[in-house]
């Protein structure tokens, strides 16, 4: 365990959504960043170190920790840019916690960011596959998730109507959540109705390209019990970023989940995921993978995830809510996706998630996906953890 | 404690030398590019001073409430205070070179024909400087501190190149 | 700080490594860097690598050496800028108590690339990108204000590429090991006045690895440990024209901050060696002075007097530095590396006498922001 106990004491998002025309990448950033300031009631002169990340060929902007300084913040401050593809947003909350952990820094701001409108997202993504073997014969990241679907629907005869089912409870959950892109509810007869992109993955499945930032500010014990009465203690987090080539994945069921929420739970001492957790905010990029990577999570058996969420288990007023804040498939400005996660977590910790408030939250989890199918995890408590 | 990654190879005290067994092979090369389509949204404080130059030929700043600083290019946000600038002014067209350069190889970058001569103008009423070119002038009679002032485009254009370049001031 | 460098690997840096991939360079420095340490993959329990989607034309290119640096079962990050920027992510990470090694690459190869499109990406695209500039132009306009600002000639400039040259000689990873005159450097090409193609870093293909341990993982091994005594990072403005582009403010900052954590002084008489980001020949000056090793200005007449020869009293870039092999985003390990070998005593023909020496790394367009690193022999 971390040396130094470490806490989210202050969040802010934009109002994502798909065009942000009135503001360029920096503007946007400067937006998150002024709204966490407040919210942790703290000026920029009180942050020791910036870290922020985004993908790179989404606004095409090299050294983006460089260029953003106008909006971050960082004149004359120590500024990291951290990177992993769709997982960056989780990537950077991990970073934060490490870099307050380490003593090396007690009040850290951390940014993820996208402007998804200034580029062809699906171009760009393309591009993260090796060039020589996968660039050639492979386009974008709903392709690979499909792929994902169908070995899982082969194994455990899963249906497109269970997939549906994720989508109808997540854009029920944006309805709550103001920062949200797509807030409005749909049915299960609308999600299978809408066009078919990859099958078995409709175009409702799926989560939309969006503008947006997310800012968090982690202090260490001393700094966080003074900036707040409800700081958020990260417990531990955990990661696993297993492949290079998309061959080498074991589709059907998300490893690195398995792997990174084992080790999470073990370094917390969390025997039964299921009862002891009591909201998760998954980056869960479509609906198919709301039924798989609860399996992977140990949060029911495999096989079971389909029946778990028809039970309404994972709805808001069930056992284990997820996504209150209605997830990705709500909105995705993919470099501040993860830390979104980690900043709606953080929120239900504190008690400040308003309309999508989960009653009484001891711990909660968030999670980051991307690259070749990777995982990043958080586990976020009440109480202060052991050190 | 000595083995290596999971492959096994065995290290020793001699260095790996993957060389050895590929000996012949001709080394493949494939040739591709990223060419990903932008569109950067410049925001509406970039906005306004693109029209304000194309349509008045006019030169804006920002100003800072705090610091008093005036920026141009001008900036929705002073990053040495951290908040959002207040007052447009109208700064320049005359201003001085902070620091130059001419480019005497055409790097791949640059569209024009060189020499090119760049230069950071800091325009009067303003504290920060601009890159643009200087023209209208050998190369090298370009000197630091040179008075020079902007040559709007002719052309109807809402960007950078609404200034055509800078040029010496007679 | 109780954690140290416990293990160095290079590959040697060549203008184009056509026969190896990303992937091979990281296989190729990992396993020397844990040779070198003796330990085996399995003593390490999390991985930094340190990549750029820019210079390798690929999104998520952290992707491309993640098997190669064994992070299949283990925690691990990315950081994209220079690799002293993933080391101090890396140090974080050991200094957590949640990691005892953290094992860290970067990797460049400029040769796969047009470094002036990849540079030229790096300035803003709405106020500035479509004026054409690239690292070379805009550290020219650098050099230009420099030398301005402190009188400092062509001549000195020159200097420190015959010296650099020079010492690469002795190094067997450089790239460009050569015996070149001042007037080498003046009659060679003018690229971006004032710099001549002399002047100017090439364009290289190379990876470093480095192991960082906490003190107690140090005492279950036989490497000899490099102990990390200051590290610290800051960035000046974005825009060139935010700054005096004359002086650098944010490396006089993070310098600060790493002699103090050091308990550093007197730099001057303290530090031993110095491994600097000399991408230009005028860079490796600006750099001395920025980090308190030369009064303001001055850092050419000290050269003059060949302070800062590998026999002199503060040898500056032994291993031929940056204008002896630059790949990019890796340059700023190999600084670290090479700075961990002087103090071991294992530096070969380009060893020096040196106790404490100080390593750095830059990001951005005219070293807007800078990563220090004091390390020392002793704990």
């Amino acid at each position: 365990m971390a040396k130094r106990r470490v806490a989210i004491v202050g969040t802010g998002q934009t109002h994502h959504k798909s065009h942000r025309p009135d503001v360029s990448g920096r503007e946007l950033i400067y937006e998150a960043v002024t709204r966490a300031l407040e919210d942790a009631d703290l000026s920029i002169k009180n942050i020791d170190a910036i870290i922020i990340g985004n993908m790179d060929h989404f606004e095409g902007i090299n050294y983006v920790d460089c260029w953003s300084i106008d909006g971050s913040g960082g004149y004359h401050k120590p500024v990291i840019k951290l990177t992993t593809g769709g997982t960056t947003g989780s990537t950077l909350a991990i970073g934060g916690y490490h870099f307050v952990a380490s003593g090396m820094f007690d009040k850290v701001l951390i940014i993820g960011w996208e402007k998804n409108s200034e580029s062809d997202t699906t171009g760009a993504i393309t591009t993260a596959f090796d060039p020589v073997w996968d660039r050639l014969v492979f386009a974008g990241a709903i392709s690979g998730l499909a792929v994902e679907a169908q070995s899982y629907m082969a194994k455990y005869g899963a249906t497109d109507r269970d997939g549906a089912r994720v989508s109808v409870r997540d854009r029920k959950h944006a309805c709550n959540n103001p920062y949200a892109q797509l807030r409005k509810e749909v049915t299960l007869e609308e999600v299978l109705a809408s066009p078919m992109l990859a099958d078995p993955i409709h175009l409702l499945d799926v989560c939309p390209r969006t503008d947006g930032a997310c800012a968090v500010i982690m202090a260490s014990e001393d700094y966080a019990e003074k900036i707040t009465s409800t700081p958020d203690w990260i417990w531990a987090t955990a990661n696993r970023h297993k492949y290079t080539y998309l061959g080498d994945v074991n589709w059907g069921e998300l490893d690195s989940m398995a792997e990174a929420s084992r080790d999470l739970f073990k370094k917390c001492g969390i025997t039964e995921p299921r009862k002891q957790i009591d909201v998760i905010e998954m980056y869960q990029p479509y609906s198919f993978a709301g039924i798989i990577w609860i399996e992977d999570m140990g949060i029911v058996p495999r096989g079971k995830g389909a029946e778990y969420i028809w039970s309404g288990a994972t709805d808001m007023g069930g056992e284990l809510p997820i996504n209150p804040s209605g997830g990705v498939i709500a909105c995705n400005p993919i470099g501040a996706t993860g830390l979104i996660r980690c900043a709606e977590a953080a929120l239900q910790v504190m008690g400040k998630a308003e309309a999508r408030q989960v009653p009484d939250v001891n711990f909660a989890v968030s999670t980051g996906f991307g690259g070749c199918m990777w995982t990043d995890m958080l586990l976020h408590g009440k109480k202060k953890p052991n050190l | 404690m000595k083995r290596l990654i999971r492959t096994g190879i065995s290290l020793e005290d001699k260095e790996i030398v993957m060389e050895d067994i590929f000996n012949g092979i001709e080394p493949q090369v494939y040739k591709s590019q990223i060419s990903v389509p932008y569109q950067w949204w410049a925001g509406e404080t970039a906005s306004k001073f693109f029209i304000t130059l194309r349509d008045e030929k006019k030169i804006l700043g920002t100003e800072c409430p705090q610091c008093g600083k005036v920026f141009c290019p001008p900036k929705k946000t002073c990053p040495f205070c951290y908040v959002d600038t207040k007052n447009w002014k109208e700064v320049g067209p005359k201003g001085k070179v902070i620091t130059y350069t001419v480019v005497y190889r055409k790097l791949a970058a640059l569209k024009k024909n060189v020499p090119v001569a760049y230069g950071l103008i800091q325009l009067a009423g303003s504290d920060n400087a601009m890159l643009h070119y200087i023209e209208g002038i050998e190369p090298e009679k370009i000197s630091i501190g040179m008075e020079v002032e902007a040559v709007f485009s002719d052309e109807k254009n809402a960007s950078i190149h609404a200034i055509s370049h800078f040029r010496p001031v007679k | 700080m109780e954690a140290a460098i416990i293990g160095v690997g290079m590959t040697t840096i060549e203008k184009n490594k056509v026969g190896e991939t990303y992937a091979d360079l990281a296989w190729e420095a990992v396993n020397k860097a844990l040779h070198d340490a003796g330990i085996g993959i399995d003593d390490i329990d999390n991985v930094i690598t340190t990549s750029s989607d820019f210079w390798d034309g690929r999104t998520i290119s952290c992707m491309a050496v993640g098997d190669a640096s064994g992070v299949r079962y283990k925690n691990c990050s990315a950081v994209e800028g220079d690799g002293t920027f993933g080391a101090a992510y890396a140090l974080a990470r050991t200094l957590s108590g949640d990691y005892k090694t953290t094992l860290v690459t970067a990797h460049s190869k400029g040769s796969e690339s047009i470094s002036s499109i990849i540079t030229n990406a790096a300035f803003d695209p709405i106020y500035e990108r479509s004026l054409g500039m690239d690292m070379i132009s805009a550290c020219a306009m650098q050099a230009q204000a420099y030398m301005h600002a402190t009188g400092t000639t062509s001549e000195q400039l020159a200097l420190v590429s015959c010296k650099n040259h020079k010492n690469a000689k002795d190094n067997p990873y450089a790239q460009l090991p050569m015996d070149i005159t001042v007037n080498d450097v003046l009659s060679s090409e003018m690229i971006a006045d004032p710099l001549h193609k002399l002047d100017c870093s090439p364009v290289s293909d190379g990876c470093c690895a480095i192991i960082i341990a906490n003190a107690d993982f140090v005492k279950k091994v036989k490497a000899k440990p490099v102990w990390i005594k200051g590290v610290a990072f800051c960035s000046d403005a974005y825009f060139m024209g935010d700054r005096d582009l004359s002086k650098a403010k944010a490396l006089e900052e993070a310098a600060k901050k790493a002699y103090s954590m050091a308990g550093i002084t007197n730099p001057q008489k303290e530090i031993n060696v110095a491994e600097l980001y000399d991408a230009f020949t005028y860079q490796e000056l600006m750099w001395l002075e920025g980090l308190g090793l030369a009064e303001y200005g001055k850092a050419g007449t000290l050269l003059e007097k060949g302070i800062f020869d590998r026999d002199g009293k503060l040898p500056v870039n032994p291993s031929g530095g940056l204008l002896s092999g630059h790949p990019v985003i890796a340059a700023g390990l190999y600084r670290i590396a090479e700075v961990v070998l002087q103090l071991r005593g294992e530096a070969g023909g380009r060893q020096v006498n040196a106790k404490r020496g100080v390593a750095h790394g830059v990001n951005g367009l005219c070293g807007q922001s800078h990563c220090v690193w004091v390390l020392d022999k002793e704990k």
